[in-house]
């Protein structure tokens, strides 16, 4: 190994070479990418040495004398969804230095790779493709639409990466090189409407679906449709709308939604997007509605977008997650302590006052799961690492956490939670035990499953 | 054991009076009770709380609360269980210690470790045993909170399970209650209850009382009653005769909701392109960066929120009369520096002028993203924009709307009142009409062009104070409103006020005349297409241009 470094420190002299490639000791992976050639060049030269010196030998050699296992962080930190997707960046880059901390993973240091897709689908799969064949990362954290997984899917599928996705999402996928750490359809809509349902819930009989337009909301509403009308709520006591991205007006819909409402028994479920949220909840409270009326249940409201909301309007409407950041475990008060000293000791924007929430944690304990499966194959080869995933269990700080057996997604609890004046949950209800995740629903998709261990992927049921 | 506690707690109340009803001995049903609550059998768990709940017993009822939220226990004591309420937890030597106190009579118990503790969970079926009776009290504590929003929704949530034999309640609350809607919401909530009970003479004096309080709520009761072959014929009749007096008053409700919507949006539509018409209309700037000086504005909101904050937490409710003045005084400032240094260099290059206002735009952009972060931030309303105004059953106005309202006509007044009423709007005009000409006169054409584009940059950071109390503040807020300044702008006619406004009311009234029938996705879509089919017909927009610009 050794050797083979000492040729590479040499090479990195070559100008030419240095443009392509990161230098070893930066983490900030993209900083080489954007400069063009000429610039760098003009940069200076004994810019450039300097460089290929902090590249060289020392820094990549550990302690132990091995060699970084390279991770990739695929997370945007500009446009629209850096708003989310920085905080994921934070806390895997957090999970990477508490491992490294412990003496790294098979007694080598783990170095994380981080771009920055800038909210562009395009970008994100051009940065996996960086990220795989020219980083030669083990294994991928990132994405948050679902549209950026689609987009990289193919990249990781043909090159047999490894990605390890954080969001809930709308199932109806089974990717082999994927590991789902977020929760399915049945792991969040249907446990959510199912209480709203319930004597406890408020038994409640007329549902406004209500969502952004795009993939998630559509295929969501899709679902709980089947579910509603097969649990016997009638036709036309279902309602379906939706809005645009960035949708600011919500006169018309909180008016709809009032008559609808009127006569009681009937409840909101809302896919708003993060950013629409807070008009809508501001128009609802403003035009003289309360939970009391008719409860929001909010499917992608949690703490990090609260952060960003006047909370006021939204107190007492109810959202459905795997994880709160107020649930009481002794590992979850010192995964938020740590979290807030980290941003803190970072200087990253929020400082102590930053928050965790359920992508948060799922983007966390992928980190862990991925370090464990590793240990346990002796290698970080993707096809020995992805067998070891295969029911790898953890102790998240939302509570244990277990890796499906066959289809790649996660054992999770469900909480349905209350919004408090403070952007925090009050948990009120929540599942027994943990919840097996179905990628495809068995309100849509009936015939379909998903195994990679006894077929090759989605399969379809026999009768 | 618990027999002679009991007794050594009953000799300590004759000491202290106070403790008198706290530490009474438990009755023998609510012991057995609590013994059957940390059993396993479902049934009588369920009747221990029915049994704990019928007591009525505030102290009852916080335990069930307590049972609810998972923080009773069980501790074996001297083969005894003895039941305890677990309060402030903390960590000790790498334990959860809690605080316990006693079910039976609230003493303090010491502190033990969660883990030597047996937890009586509160599962599903448990939960839903003790909802009604919390909330029942619930109700009748929020019936008397002196907030009448509270107020309100307690009686909403009465109204929507209407049941005859909480009628005394609502008629106490009725009796006291003083606040108009608040007595709308309770008098629905009693016409609703007696609506359910058996009495025909009863029913159909509810059914008309819920006409005549054109109670949208009571559609559906209404509808049964009326639907049902077996009510008295009176009663049916009556529910008849109450449906069609709702029904009306909804259609009413719907036209002004609907005319008050188009109305509202009209006026933010015309904040956002007012700033806009000035600097683009009467200058011919095309200014990408418009949408980011809103931001601007919006920012400049936030940071005097909190110092008001920090400052004056007292006076929190008066930071936004001051910032209105501040965000157009901060994005006037960032005008003129950008007028000043870069824009006025490239006058009559309106292509030139389009890339680098754009690119200001991305810079400012970033800047704001790198100074607060990429994440949104939390600008709260104002107490006195919070919540609406009821001007008729069925239809609450929100004041933030009312406020932009008027904002922007007071806006647009005093746009009118400077262009056309003081000196310094003739040589604005001036310039605009003959810039050449005016400056042979001796109108100072440099300063000029500073003072209107300032203007108009501060308009865009007042209507940016104003859309912090209707949307989200964050570094992408400027993309969000800039495309519809510009619709606004160029439907009215480059270069009028006049068309701005009338352009910012046809938009907005189509939008929401079309909304309620199409969905938001295709009122957006439609009128994009109205905006072009109008403009092929019309490229010069409602009113044609005059002025520097019409000459290029």
């Amino acid at each position: 190994l050794r050797h083979r470094f000492a040729a590479r420190s040499e090479q990195e002299r070559d100008l030419a070479d240095a443009t392509r490639r990161r230098p070893d000791g930066k983490h900030e992976g993209d900083v080489m990418a954007v400069y063009s050639r000429r610039d760098f060049l003009r940069g200076g030269l004994a810019a450039g040495a300097g460089l290929a010196a902090l590249g060289g030998m020392p820094s990549i050699i550990t302690a132990q004398g091995k060699e970084p296992i390279k991770i990739g962080v695929l997370h945007s930190l500009s446009g629209t969804m850096a708003i989310s997707e920085v905080s994921l960046r934070d806390v895997v880059l957090m999970a990477v230095e508490e491992i490294n901390a412990k003496g790294g993973v098979l007694g080598r240091k783990v170095q994380p790779v981080v771009v920055d897709p800038a909210s562009n689908w395009d970008l994100f799969a051009e940065k996996a493709k960086q990220l795989l064949l020219q980083e030669k990362v083990a294994t991928v954290f990132g994405c948050w639409t679902s549209v950026s997984r689609k987009s990289v899917l193919p990249v990781f599928e043909n090159n047999n990466g490894l990605l390890f996705y954080p969001v809930q999402y709308e199932g109806e996928e089974c990717s082999k090189n994927v590991f789902y750490t977020g929760a399915t359809p049945n792991q969040q809509l249907i446990p959510a409407a199912e209480y709203m349902m319930s004597k406890e819930g408020g038994s409640y009989k007329k549902f406004y679906l209500l969502g952004t337009d795009y993939v998630f909301p559509r295929t969501a509403n899709k679902i709980l449709r089947a579910y509603l009308l097969a649990k016997g709520i009638p036709k036309d006591s279902i309602e379906e709308e939706y809005t645009p991205f960035n949708h600011q007006d919500y006169q018309t819909i909180v008016g709809k939604i009032k008559r609808f409402a009127s006569g009681g028994s009937a409840a909101v479920l809302s896919t708003i997007n993060g950013d629409s949220n807070v008009p809508f909840y501001k128009e609802f409270g403003n035009q003289g509605l309360r939970s009391e009326n008719a409860p929001i249940m909010a499917f992608s409201v949690a703490e990090d977008e609260l952060r960003g909301m006047d909370t006021g309007a939204l107190v007492g409407h109810l959202a459905a997650w795997n994880y709160y950041q107020s649930v009481d475990a002794p590992q979850n008060k010192k995964f938020v302590t740590a979290f807030k000293e980290y941003a803190q000791k970072n200087n990253l924007p929020g400082g102590a006052k930053r928050v965790t929430d359920d992508p948060m944690e799922a983007a966390y304990f992928g980190v862990y799961v991925w370090k464990q499966a590793v240990e346990k194959a002796k290698s970080t080869e993707v096809d020995a690492v992805r067998k070891a995933v295969y029911g790898q269990e953890f102790l998240a700080p939302g509570g244990k956490i277990k890796m499906d057996e066959a289809n790649h997604h996660t054992y999770k609890p469900v909480l349905i939670g209350e919004i408090l004046k403070d952007g925090q949950f009050k948990v009120v209800s929540r599942s027994k035990g943990l919840v097996k995740a179905e990628p495809w629903s068995q309100y849509t998709s009936p015939d379909k499953g998903c195994d990679w261990v006894k077929e090759k992927g989605t399969y379809t049921k026999k009768a | 054991m618990m027999r002679t506690l009991a007794l050594v707690l009953l000799a300590a109340c004759l000491i202290a009076p106070a403790m008198g009803h706290a530490a009474a001995a438990p009755a023998a049903d609510v012991e057995r009770a609590l013994a059957d609550l940390a059993g396993a059998d479902a049934d009588r768990r369920d009747a221990a709380v029915a049994v704990l709940g019928g007591t009525g017993d505030p102290k009852w009822l916080s335990f069930l609360a307590a049972l609810r939220d998972g923080h009773v226990y069980g501790r074996k004591a001297g083969g005894q269980l003895e039941i305890v309420v677990a309060g402030a937890k903390s960590t000790r030597a790498d334990k959860d210690v809690v605080e316990l106190t006693s079910a039976v009579d609230g003493t303090p118990r010491g502190a033990a470790p969660v883990a030597d503790l047996v937890e009586i969970a509160a599962d599903r079926r448990l939960r839903i045993a003790i909802k009604p009776f919390l909330e029942a009290d619930e109700t009748r504590g929020q019936l008397k909170s002196p907030d009448p929003g509270v107020r309100r929704g307690a009686a909403i949530k009465l109204a929507n399970a209407p049941d005859p034999a909480r009628i005394p309640v609502i008629e106490e609350a009725l009796a006291a209650e003083t606040d108009r809607w608040v007595r709308q919401a309770l008098q629905e909530a009693l016409a609703l209850a007696r609506l359910a009970s058996t009495d025909a003479d009863g029913r159909v004096a509810a059914a008309r009382a819920l006409g005549g309080l054109h109670s949208m709520s009571a559609l559906p009761a209404l509808a049964r009653l009326a639907g049902d072959a077996t009510a008295a014929p009176a009663a049916r009749a009556a529910a008849h005769e109450a449906i069609k007096k709702i029904e009306r008053w909804t259609i009413l409700t719907t036209v002004v909701e609907t005319l008050f919507q188009g109305a509202s949006l009209a006026s933010i539509l015309l904040l956002m392109a007012l700033g806009l018409a000035i600097v683009f209309g009467i200058m011919g700037v095309i200014n990408m960066a418009h949408g980011e000086l809103m931001a601007l504005g919006a920012y400049a909101t936030f940071v005097v929120q909190n110092v008001f904050r920090e400052r004056w937490p007292q006076q929190l409710d008066a930071y936004f009369l001051v910032a209105l003045p501040v965000s157009f005084l901060v994005a006037a400032a960032v005008g003129v520096v950008l007028e000043r240094g870069v824009i006025r260099r490239l006058y009559g290059r309106p292509l030139e002028t389009l890339l680098l206002t754009w690119g200001a735009s991305l810079i400012i952009q970033q800047g704001l993203r790198l100074w607060f972060g990429a994440a949104n931030v939390d600008v709260a309303s104002p107490s006195w924009l919070s919540g609406g105004v009821p001007v008729m059953v069925g239809l609450t106005l929100p004041w933030n709307r009312v406020f932009i309202m008027a904002l922007a006509a007071v806006s647009v007044a005093g746009m009118y009142a400077l262009l056309f009423r003081t000196a310094a709007g003739l040589r604005i005009r001036a310039v605009t009409q003959n810039r050449a000409m005016s400056a042979c006169l001796g109108v100072r054409a440099g300063r000029v062009d500073a003072l209107t584009f300032a203007l108009g940059a501060g308009l865009a950071g007042l209507a940016g104070c104003a859309l912090t109390q209707i949307g989200n503040v964050g570094p992408s807020l400027g993309q969000n409103y800039i495309v519809d300044s510009f619709m606004v702008v160029v439907t009215g006619g480059v270069g009028k006020l006049a068309g701005t406004i009338l352009a910012a009311g046809g938009i907005g009234g189509l939008n929401k005349s079309i909304e309620p029938a199409l969905g938001a996705v295709f009122a957006k879509v439609a009128i994009l297409i109205v905006v072009i089919l109008f403009l092929q017909r019309r490229p010069a927009g409602l009113f044609a241009a005059r002025g520097r610009n019409a000459e290029a």
